[in-house]
């Protein structure tokens, strides 16, 4: 059956790629709030906020990166919940091909979804004012952050979408994720918070992340801090793989 | 073809499947009649892997499902109760999408030929979004008849078609059977299986309590008695005549 993994998946990833640049809606409505966010913050709370950088827009930045994929992921769960109630996921399974293949094809489908919205919100900060003087090597290591950061909460999204009975129950999940860089050094230092709240947001994932992309970009000395953030990521990865298999066995045997 | 023997299923405390027995031969049309919630899904989902049975064993195609699950996916072709097409997809992208899983060559021929076997060229470049229920169905059956499987499952093809489509699935159906192919139908529509099926069975509250010919089932009760009634055209004559399409 593995035999026919690679050959499966390119097929299936195929059709789901279709389903993308036929609805290329739902890459807009993907980047809508995240650049709505970043116009409102630059453009209105902006000027009151003590950053400490000289370009807000360019401090703001890789949180609104890692909110773009967080709302992006929504559409992976909403997705597969579809393939589950039309019925077309058991025509699938019920077929000699290689069952993980029908995973993997989403997953692949909600990597390149999230790496067209990112670029389209890229574009966005650019013309808002954005700027890095970072080389090749740091842009890959952005790249290869944001790549990491999509996997992991593209296979947590997998879990809602094998298991949600309706279509809010497939999305919701993605709200806290949402909301998540708020309480981070996202949108401001973490040294203004008071204690509490300081200590959760100095010590959640976000906050690492955030920290990596914007030394990459301002060229800083990423330190230690960046294989926090890839902790993070490749932790998160492992939990949410792990489980969602768990559940996509128990839903096909 | 497939044999059935003494298949149980529970969901939690529900009693669905208490016993069932059943055998279909090869090339033959075999119905399985049974209200709502009767549980003919659920045998057609074991028979093709998407369930475990909780008791009992089947064969299809001399492949036990539970230990030979492969290539028993091999043989069969289920066609469910919702046509299971991709909307998003053209109707030629749905074929040529099912060929490839099937691993066939030159996918793009097998999807034309089906295409012009079940009257869908014209639509074949067109969206499925934009197809009736009529043609939903078709092609969704041409998608079961990729790669020839020996088997195939047809769970309440005909539900929620109009007279039309319904017509148009049977003759696909019959022309199934017609090239050797073994057909599974559940139906709720009695019309439906005395129409199609060579054999029928009636699920009932978890066990087949019949099992045999229309003409062996119409054995059951007493002998027909003659009457003479005055014969009026039904409302599906009637309707099949105004909308001029009777293909029987």
């Amino acid at each position: 059956m593995t035999r026919h993994f690679f050959g499966d998946t390119t097929a299936l990833l195929g059709r789901s790629l279709r389903h993308i640049t036929r609805s290329l809606d739902t890459i807009i409505t993907t980047t809508v709030m995240p650049i709505m966010f970043m116009l409102l913050f630059v453009y209105v709370f902006g000027g009151a906020i003590q950053s400490g950088s000289d370009s807000y827009v360019s401090y703001l930045l890789p949180g609104i990166l890692l909110i773009t994929v967080a709302s992006g992921i929504a559409y992976t769960a909403f997705r597969l919940f579809l393939d589950m109630q039309s019925g077309i996921f058991e025509r699938f399974q019920s077929m000699p091909i290689a069952r993980s293949a029908v995973l993997w094809a989403h997953v692949l489908t909600s990597l390149v979804a999230n790496l067209i919205s990112l670029v389209v919100v890229i574009v966005v900060a650019l013309v808002m004012g954005f700027r890095t003087s970072a080389g090749i090597g740091a842009w890959l290591a952005v790249a290869g952050l944001l790549v990491l950061f999509t996997l992991a909460l593209t296979w947590l999204a997998v879990i809602p979408g094998l298991t949600a009975k309706t279509v809010d129950g497939a999305s919701a999940f993605s709200y806290p994720l949402i909301f998540l860089p708020f309480l981070s050094s996202a949108f401001v230092p973490t040294d203004t918070m008071p204690g509490p709240v300081r200590a959760f947001a100095e010590n959640q994932p976000v906050t690492s992340i955030v920290n990596a992309i914007r030394d990459l970009f301002t060229e800083q000395p990423v330190g230690s801090g960046i294989w926090v953030a890839i902790a993070w990521c490749a932790g998160l990865l492992v939990v949410a793989y792990a489980f969602a298999m768990a559940v996509y066995r128990r839903k096909i045997s | 073809m497939i044999r059935v023997r003494a298949l149980e299923k529970s969901y939690q405390d529900l009693k669905v499947l208490k016993g069932v027995e059943f055998e279909v031969a090869k090339g033959s049309i075999f119905a399985l009649l049974g209200s709502n919630g009767a549980g003919k899904t659920t045998v057609v989902r074991i028979l093709s892997t998407l369930l475990r049975a909780d008791a009992g064993s089947a064969d299809v195609n001399g492949f036990d499902v539970a230990a030979q699950p492969a290539r028993v996916r091999e043989s069969i072709s289920l066609t469910g109760q919702f046509a299971a097409v991709d909307e998003i997809l053209t109707g030629r992208e749905n074929l040529v999408l099912v060929a490839r899983l099937r691993h066939l060559a030159d996918p793009g021929k097998i999807a034309d030929d089906l295409l012009d076997r079940f009257s869908l060229t014209e639509a074949g470049g067109r969206k499925v979004a934009t197809y009736s229920g009529g043609m939903r169905r078709r092609l969704d059956i041409a998608m079961s008849l990729i790669g020839e499987p020996p088997v195939i499952f047809l769970d309440e093809p005909t539900t929620g078609l109009d007279p039309e489509a319904r017509i148009e699935v049977w003759q696909a159906v019959r022309e199934l059977a017609g090239r050797g192919t073994t057909v599974l139908l559940t139906t709720q529509y009695l019309d439906e299986a005395e129409q199609l099926a060579d054999r029928i069975a009636i699920l009932h509250e978890g066990r087949i309590i019949v099992n045999g010919t229309l003409t062996e089932l119409k054995q059951l009760l007493p002998p027909a008695k003659v009457e003479y009634v005055e014969k009026q055209p039904t409302l599906e004559d009637v309707f099949l005549t105004l909308v001029g399409k009777d293909k029987r």
